[in-house]
């Protein structure tokens, strides 16, 4: 398989230690807490991402973050990439995450570069969802 | 890396070689070996190499009870899938234009159709029923004035299920077609008899039962005599049907392979067999889980298996130390899930959620019991990671979801 070391490596170690790895739910009615799911199962794979906010200023920062996603290796890895990226950063931040980080991060193959798209999109759907709660 | 820690569970994709048979290909290649070409007439070289060759044919021949003249060497399964269904088709096209085949051959079957269609040809390609088997009352409900040929496989290489040659044989014929099967998954699994089963052609690959890469055979039969245009020309080898140097060391190969194949079947079959037992058994201890194939209509040596709720190829890299093949579209170049999978009317997720595994002759208990023990342990892992399992477990009602899709 063409995948790179590092895309291995994150899928081993998040399956192998899923709590450290931020694997599990809050619970989605929390108003301090905003769910993004994307993808379908008859396309193989579905992202789930779930951010802890609270305000800071005139913004809002990730606390903490939980996900959990069906999907080949490459999308598990990118949605565990994702999670690393997130925590600490305001939403704005969070906002202007780009596919392309986690492509790179993860040196993704170019068939698998939708693992990426779907994790972005599973971010903004997050926010969106945090956003229409405050 | 090494490879040597892996266990191989993927004997439907190719075997090791025999040692028995290398051991006996090494005798047909360097100087001191019989490596003459067996098309030389003039010296004991060629007669040598002849011999081998004709004796390999006899063991192919032996296995599946025809005449060693019906045999007709080949680089291997595609090939000989290839001049069966455009070497018929070509050669009668006066005759007819229509070929039935069915939505679960390999592509060495399908392509060729494909390049038939773009020829002119019309192909009709039958659905399989839910467990994976043609029904010969399909293959009769298509057949037409026009139609000279009918190919369908022997045994399923996703599913391991197994048509009945006889039925579908026997109706072909009665209609005046030809009937070409696709046997590579079948010898040394299966008993077959040409003299007694109403086949036309039959495609044979080696490295499926403990042979060479490279080298297969397409069986042509002599009464009712089959004709075909050939694909290959250049010195009229194989009476005209596949010319080129004949690969002697490779034919012996098969030959052994085969040889051993017809003597070693039953004992081969003990062992799968139990394998096949204690894999459903252990298995069936893990909620959620299919068996794609008829089980009543199967081989045992092959058995897929879909995993609800964990996606396959995620599946096949948490069992990392152990070889084995997904239905799962990330596996494949195309992004697709298994065509043969789709074709049983199950649900696409069941087709990204499958994993073949297959057994044979040097697979071990220990290989087996320990890929049982990780396999269990690996599902429930990647299960705690799916949001599929969750909602389920939430009785959330999966095709009641509205997705968010790509």
């Amino acid at each position: 398989m063409a995948y790179s070391k590092k895309v291995v490596e994150k899928f081993e170690n998040t399956l192998n230690n899923p709590e450290a790895f931020k694997v599990g739910r809050f619970d989605p009615k929390e108003t301090n807490v905003g769910t993004g799911m994307v993808g379908a199962p008859a396309c193989g794979d579905v992202m789930k991402l779930q951010i802890k906010c609270e305000p800071k200023g005139n913004t809002h920062v990730i606390k903490d973050v939980k996900f959990k996603t069906y999907g080949c290796g490459s999308a598990i890895a990118s949605s565990s990439e994702l999670v690393d990226m997130l925590i600490g950063m305001t939403l704005e931040e969070a906002k202007a995450i780009k596919n392309v980080e986690i492509v790179e991060a993860l040196e993704l193959p170019p068939i698998k570069i939708h693992c990426s798209v779907l994790a972005e999109d599973s971010i903004r759907q997050a926010i969106e969802d945090y956003e229409a709660k405050q | 890396m090494s490879t040597q820690s892996t266990i191989y569970l993927d004997y439907a994709s190719t075997t090791p070689v025999d040692p028995r048979v290398a051991s006996k290909m090494m005798e047909f290649l360097t100087p001191e070996g019989e490596f003459g070409n067996p098309a030389s007439r003039s010296h004991r070289f060629g007669w040598k190499a002849d011999e081998a060759v004709e004796e390999a044919r006899s063991h192919v021949a032996n296995l599946v009870n025809c005449d060693p003249r019906e045999i007709v060497w080949t680089s291997g399964a595609t090939e000989a899938d290839n001049l069966a269904i455009k070497g018929v088709a070509r050669f009668y096209k006066t005759k007819g234009n229509h070929i039935i085949t069915s939505k679960i051959e390999h592509k060495a079957v399908l392509d060729p159709c494909r390049q038939l269609e773009r020829e002119g040809f019309e192909v009709t390609y039958l659905d399989p029923d839910e467990g994976g088997i043609i029904s010969p009352q399909a293959v009769k409900a298509a057949i037409k004035d026009t139609t000279i040929l009918v190919s369908v496989m022997h045994i399923n290489n996703e599913l391991g299920t197994v048509n009945n040659l006889n039925e579908i044989g026997k109706i072909v014929r009665d209609n005046g077609a030809f009937f070409h099967v696709d046997a590579a998954q079948s010898t040394g699994k299966v008993e077959i008899d040409l003299s007694n089963v109403p086949v036309d052609l039959m495609s044979f690959s080696a490295h499926k039962t403990y042979g060479p890469k490279g080298i297969g055979a397409l069986y042509v039969r002599r009464k009712p005599r089959v004709r075909l245009e050939a694909l290959i020309h250049g010195g009229g080898h194989e009476r005209g049907m596949r010319s080129g140097t004949l690969a002697t060391h490779q034919i012996v190969g098969m030959g052994e392979a085969f040889r051993i194949a017809k003597v070693e079947m039953k004992e081969d079959l003990l062992k799968v067999n139990k394998f096949h037992k204690k894999f459903l058994d252990k298995v069936k201890e893990i909620d959620h889980v299919y068996i794609n194939g008829d089980l009543k209509n199967k081989v045992p040596n092959i058995l897929n298996i879909s995993f609800n709720f964990v996606e396959g190829e995620s599946l096949i890299m948490g069992l990392k130390d152990i070889a084995v093949s997904s239905g799962s579209a990330c596996t494949s170049a195309s992004l697709e899930p298994s065509y043969v999978l789709r074709a049983l009317g199950r649900k696409d997720e069941l087709a990204h959620s499958s994993i073949r595994f297959s057994f044979g002759r040097f697979t071990s208990d220990d290989d087996v019991n320990n890929t049982l023990e990780i396999l269990g342990n690996v599902v429930h892992r990647l299960r705690e990671l799916s949001p599929l399992w969750e909602m389920h477990l939430d009785g959330i009602d999966l095709d009641e979801v509205e997705w968010n899709m790509h």
